[in-house]
């Protein structure tokens, strides 16, 4: 039997009579593209016997935004809007990947200071991505209140992206070549009042779920993921690191001055939901850990390379100087230029590996951008989690996969 | 007259309205969003539910999971041309009377992608009450909009359109 699907979308389920264990016939059931708990518009195909999942197929593409073949009509500095956008929970981290990528390209290296403030935005990013995963999870899971504390330190998270950059969530402060600006004083007392009370919340956090009965039977033994499984589908961050391998961008391959702070990779040997839990809470602690470091030893000096070619001049040269007028007009209307050739650079974001493959054929706009999210690659485990488990533990289970689907659809 | 028989004597009064006032007003005051999240802006939405702006003093706290049991779509990002038969059809699932928030660029106009992927604006498959400018809007801004569609609805009264 052939059934067209509902939103005649032309994916068609095939029922082919199979047989479960009790001798009932499979179910299909679609699960999304609007539920609840899908995390935004992930649709799954799911075939049950009773209420096991026997199969488990992930149909993406419901938010496919054609972010890359949008860079390849934009500039080479426009690009970075369009980064914010497609893993829209670590838009900073997006930033520095692209921006990583161009500066490699360019044989540019940016000032320390400017390292040190995309470690603190990077950080900070972390944080309030994990800190919405949280929210959200406990809501799926059933603990309801959880989302009102974690959304409290988002605010604030916030509130330092709008001092730092102007705006709350994508703050496009990373750039080819530096940062927007110098952090404000105040964002630096702001940071400081964070990295002192966060620790606190953080415990908060653990006080509500760690040890609460629901939520431990909710996600112990749920959606294991065997080490080698992880290795086999290419997954990275917390899910990984759940599965009690130490792999970590920032440490095995450090970027951006990640290889001066001290601070433990998160592991946990679990292999479950709850594991994956506890490396994130861990992760939170270290990022609040790397936040303060970064904060203490702060460098001085400018934030943005000194290349007119690849930055506009500050402001008060345009009065004084016509090099300066020319140089701001043409970046304006032309861009820079990155040397032909191609580069792929991987950065540690909330999620894992997110990497970005730039060509360039040498003018003005990227021949070819493209992301190799974690968030689509750590969807394909989703199937070998989810099977054999009860439909309600599919939602614990897209939860820990912690996906963004503008990450994965792009 | 002391305070108690004050009281007590309020309950003895009567007020005149309309029907359509008091029905405006009932509406207005629990506008039920169905909880349907697609981008950036279901996060700034989710931040609008919680306690920092806190939606439920409008009486709009109530995100329901089903659209049977919804009476504002807030159509938080970016629209695809996958996702826009289903939109319909979650709007086709709403008992009327409905509105629609359209919340932030992309949904509004389609933004900053002008491309092939996503449709310029939900306008194109639903009817839209009010815009939302911004990218993702702060949730002040989606609170304002809905006081917006409050004064609507409580000056639309009885009648359904």
């Amino acid at each position: 039997m052939s059934i067209e699907d509902a939103s005649g979308q032309g994916v068609t389920i095939t029922q082919t009579g199979e047989r479960g264990a009790f001798g009932g016939e499979l179910l299909t059931v679609n699960f999304g593209p609007h539920h609840p708990s899908t995390h935004g518009v992930l649709r799954l195909i799911v075939d049950l016997d009773g209420e096991q999942v026997k199969r488990v197929k992930p149909v993406i593409g419901y938010l496919h935004t054609g972010i890359e073949k949008q860079m390849e009509a934009l500039r080479w500095q426009q690009g970075v809007v369009c980064t914010d956008r497609h893993d829209y929970l670590s838009p900073p981290i997006n930033n520095l990947a692209y921006a990583l990528a161009v500066e490699r390209l360019m044989g540019v290296e940016v000032p320390p200071r400017a390292q040190a403030l995309r470690v603190i935005m990077c950080e900070l990013t972390r944080l309030s991505s994990h800190l919405v995963w949280l929210g959200t999870s406990g809501i799926e899971l059933g603990a309801m209140s959880v989302l009102m504390y974690c959304f409290r330190e988002r605010d604030t998270i916030m509130d330092m992206n709008e001092e730092i950059s102007g705006f709350r969530m994508h703050t496009s402060y990373i750039r080819p070549g530096g940062v927007m600006a110098d952090a404000t004083p105040r964002f630096f007392d702001m940071l400081a009042k964070f990295v002192r009370e966060m620790p606190r919340h953080i415990d908060e956090y653990e006080d509500l779920l760690t040890m609460n009965p629901i939520w431990r039977s909710r996600t112990i033994g749920i959606g294991r993921l065997a080490p080698e499984v992880a290795k086999v589908v290419g997954a990275s961050g917390p899910m990984i690191r759940g599965s009690g391998i130490a792999w970590d961008l920032r440490k095995v391959m450090p970027y951006s001055g990640y290889e001066n702070y001290d601070f433990e990779v998160a592991t946990n040997d679990g292999c479950d939901c709850y594991a994956r839990y506890l490396v994130r809470i861990q992760e939170m602690r270290e990022a609040v850990k790397i936040l303060g470091q970064a904060l203490d030893r702060l460098p001085d000096g400018p934030v943005n390379v000194d290349d007119r070619k690849m930055l506009p001049p500050p402001r008060e040269e345009l009065e004084t100087s016509m090099e300066a007028v020319i140089h701001h007009f043409k970046l304006f209307t032309e861009g820079y230029s990155v040397p032909p050739g191609d580069v792929y650079v991987a950065v540690e974001s909330g999620r894992g590996e997110n990497g970005c493959y730039i060509v360039s054929d040498g003018t003005h706009k990227p021949r070819r951008v493209k992301f190799r999210s974690a968030s689509f690659v750590n969807l394909q485990a989703l199937e070998r989690m989810a099977l054999n488990h009860m439909i309600a533990d599919l939602v614990a289970i897209i939860g820990t996969a912690d996906t963004v689907l503008g990450d994965v659809d792009r | 007259m002391g305070l108690e028989d004050l009281v007590d004597s309020l309950g003895q009064n009567v007020l005149t309205t309309t029907v359509g006032k008091v029905i405006g007003w009932g509406r207005g005051n629990s506008v039920w969003p169905a909880q349907f999240g697609l981008a950036c802006c279901a996060i700034e939405m989710i931040s609008t539910a919680t306690a920092g702006v806190d939606i439920a003093r409008f009486g709009s706290e109530a995100m329901r999971a089903s659209p049977r049991q919804a009476d504002l779509m807030i159509v938080s990002g970016r629209v695809s041309q996958k996702m826009a038969p289903i939109l319909r059809t979650i709007y086709d699932q709403m008992p009327e009377p409905k509105w629609v928030i359209s919340m932030g660029a992309c949904a509004s106009t389609g933004g900053v992608f002008n491309n092939y992927a996503l449709l310029q604006g939900v306008d194109k498959v639903v009817p839209v009450d009010v815009y939302i400018p911004g990218c993702p809007p702060r949730p002040e801004d989606l609170l304002n909009a809905l006081m917006i569609l409050q004064e609507r609805i409580k000056a639309q009264g009885i009648v359904t359109r």
